[in-house]
């Protein structure tokens, strides 16, 4: 199907080509794994990054330009990644988008600088789709880099600002994974929990080894029986799903607040009896209020890759964004790209992003969403999927935290 | 008080999971002297059959064929491969499985895709048994427990108690012998590695819903099952029981103590600022099997119950 569509893709590029306008090829690099273990979380990206780059191709591409997105399968490893980001440079790509991975995007960070300071007029932008390190648009700001999702401690102000409105949640238990992300997820939840309800009494702060633990119900039970009725926990992939197994199963009857809930195939994994209680901080569900494009552009990606659910509408944006940029300074070229970007605003289907200027961190309306059964748009094939209310909505402005960025601007 | 019961539970009935994964091994493992990698792979076959038979009709039906189907699967390749690799030593066989269970996973990949698949308890069992200290304990672990039983008691009385097993016992220790007396020892092991594989599919039954069916679930659970077949000792069922036990038991009271170093080692001046005082004792709970396995071989090579040494 892809081939195919890659061919679609070709042909329909080699006739605007043919027609002789002097417009150029705006290539993207999608450096994330395509194999292994995380290979279907890679691939639901980079479908969606061609499904976007398809959708702005018809209306006109970027600037008068055809985008072209390539896939590069880095497997999670920030040495290959260096390797496919050469290979890209080679192919004259000049705009990385990579999500998968801190250790990924801080390589990235560190060979996109240098590539861009030795070779002036060649210079490349990373476009950040969902690694969440903090650190990246704060300390380690660079001109070169934009995020378009939500970093940890953004998503952390975010579920404790629904924590805020929930009178009835006294007692939190917070469980991670024990490394660099576990451990930062913990801080900031006990942090901004501290500050925010200063009532509330963190019953317990666990970390567990990461991708060990078989059976979670010997920590579920700890947790029932700290009297905790609700429990904020980073976890991804198996860890996430084991753990939230287990306290269902136990009959924990708190809210479970999550990062990555929402991940591809949780939702079947949970089942039934996760309904309701299962919480996860997102920018988009398929099922919010949609306006009818936006509808018929998730319905479409949705038809096309019958496998995969609608999920990164930070994809999306990062597209729209670009696209407004390279218009706003006629150019594809990354620094004019680049300078267009910082400070701009996007309405976009769920409210106004703006790309801070100060740090290049997006900030975009999040939403609380809950695992639910009575859905229009179902994941994973199944009955199940996500609902946001009006109360689930936490405003933009309201994600926006401090930064410690000092950002360096190449001359224009 | 609830911690320890809630331990003892947790702890039995994660033992016995480790029990019925590992008594197949063990019995493959003295049999031919090779450490079957793709014993785990058979546990997760077990659970993606019982999946897919219980989607088709019901649980019922998958908690008997599912094994069966497993046993089959287990004894064709015992015939047809680990047979022929057999006369090219143990190392041959010993890469053989480990090719084996590359290749089961990703045959499970094709097959079932790369997600979790929805495997769920039975509705006839999926209900909180009773509660206690305010957490409901769900009635399908300990069916769980009841299944782990039945089949330990089952595989004691047939090992012990009929010619069947032995000739199994006789065969797993003087395999010429048996030969000279007129039995047929290659079909004996084709049994024995059939059933072997058969009990890691019960397992996978009834752990793949306990826990989660995903393409994971066999490489997740290979080491520990080593683990307790060598802690155990070669060849001994009520030894790999044990292990199975200590290792459930451990495993569990580990993750309910909330100390640290520090508290345990406070007369010593260690600080529980420091960097070795501040390490909880729930965190070191999977570390604890690998331990047993290096003190194991370290001072007792044989195993808990075992007679022969690796």
């Amino acid at each position: 199907m892809r081939l195919l569509s890659s061919a679609a893709l070709a042909a329909v590029m080699s006739v605007t080509a043919l027609s002789g306008a002097s417009a150029d090829t705006l290539k993207i690099a999608f450096i994330d794994p395509l194999s292994g273990p995380f290979g279907p979380t890679g691939q639901d990206g980079l479908n969606e990054w061609e499904y976007a780059a398809e959708q702005i191709n018809a209306k006109g591409g970027i600037n008068g330009n055809q985008v072209e997105v390539t896939g590069y399968d880095n497997k999670v490893n920030p040495k290959e990644s260096l390797v496919q980001l050469q290979k890209a440079l080679d192919n004259g790509v000049r705009y990385i988008a990579q999500g998968n991975g801190s250790s990924v995007a801080s390589a990235l960070i560190d060979a996109i600088t240098k590539h861009n300071k030795r070779n002036p007029g060649e210079e490349v932008l990373f476009l950040n789709y969902a690694a969440v390190d903090p650190s990246f648009t704060n300390d380690r700001c660079n001109f070169w880099h934009f995020r378009f999702d939500a970093d940890s401690d953004m998503k952390m102000e975010a579920i404790t600002d629904w924590v805020k409105g929930q009178e009835d949640i006294k007692k939190v238990y917070i469980i991670g994974q024990d490394y660099s992300f576990g451990k930062a997820v913990a801080a900031a939840a006990e942090k901004n929990l501290t500050e925010k309800r200063p009532d509330i009494e963190i019953v317990g702060n666990e970390l567990h080894p990461l991708g060990k633990v078989k059976d979670f119900t010997p920590y579920v039970q700890k947790i029932i029986s700290s009297g905790a009725d609700a429990m904020i926990t980073g976890n991804w992939g198996a860890d996430m799903v084991l753990l939230i197994k287990a306290a269902i199963d136990s009959g924990f009857d708190g809210k479970i607040l999550t990062y990555y809930g929402g991940s591809r195939g949780a939702a079947t994994a949970m089942g039934q009896a996760a309904v309701g209680q299962v919480m996860a901080i997102v920018e988009h569900n398929t099922n919010l209020e949609m306006s009818d494009a936006h509808a018929a552009y998730v319905d479409g990606y949705e038809a096309k890759y019958s496998e995969s659910n609608y999920y990164y509408q930070r994809i999306d944006n990062a597209m729209h964004m670009l696209a407004m940029a390279a218009e706003k300074a006629d150019s594809i070229d990354p620094v004019d790209v680049a300078f267009a970007l910082e400070g701009m605003t996007y309405e976009g289907p769920t409210g106004t992003l703006t790309m801070r200027a100060d740090n290049h961190q997006v900030l975009q309306p999040m939403f609380m969403s809950t695992f639910s059964d009575n859905v229009a748009r179902g994941v994973d094939n199944g009955p199940f999927g996500w609902v946001a209310d009006d109360a689930a909505r936490i405003e933009a402005e309201d994600t926006r935290t401090e930064t410690t960025c000092q950002m360096t601007r190449p001359s224009k | 008080m609830e911690t320890i019961v809630f331990s003892l539970l947790n702890g039995v009935i994660y033992g016995l999971l480790l029990f019925m994964l590992s008594s197949g091994l063990t019995l493959i493992f003295s049999m031919m002297g090779v450490l079957n990698f793709a014993h785990a792979s058979f546990y997760m076959l077990g659970a993606y059959f019982a999946y897919t038979i219980s989607e088709a009709s019901s649980f019922w039906v998958a908690l008997i064929f599912a094994p069966i189907l497993v046993g089959l699967v287990g004894a064709l390749v015992e015939k047809y491969g680990l047979r022929t690799v057999h006369v090219n030593g143990h190392v041959a066989e010993l890469l053989f499985t480990f090719g084996l269970a590359y290749l089961i996973d990703e045959v499970v990949k094709i097959i079932w895709g790369r997600n979790a698949v929805d495997y769920k308890v039975p509705e006839l069992l999926d209900f909180p048994l009773f509660e206690l200290f305010g957490a409901q304990y769900p009635a399908y672990r300990i069916f769980t427990l009841f299944v782990a039983l039945a089949m330990l008691a089952g595989l004691w009385f047939i090992l012990n108690r009929t010619r069947a097993g032995l000739i199994i016992q006789a065969a797993l220790s003087h395999p010429h012998m048996v030969g000279h007396l007129g039995h047929n020892v290659p079909r004996i092991f084709m049994t024995v590695f059939g059933v072997g594989c058969a009990l890691a599919g019960l397992a996978g039954v009834i752990g793949g819903n306990y826990l989660v069916t995903d393409p994971a679930m066999g490489v997740q659970m290979g080491p520990i099952v080593f683990v307790v077949v060598v802690v155990g000792g070669l060849g001994s069922l009520m030894g790999a029981f044990l292990a199975a036990m200590i290792l459930g038991l451990l495993q569990t009271f580990a993750v309910a103590i909330d100390a640290r170093f520090a508290d345990i080692f406070g007369w010593l001046g260690l600080d529980a600022t420091s960097e070795l005082g501040s390490i909880t004792i729930a965190s070191l709970a999977p570390m604890i099997p690998f331990l047993m396995l290096v003190l194991v071989l370290m001072i007792r090579p044989r195993g808990l119950l075992g007679d022969r040494e690796l």
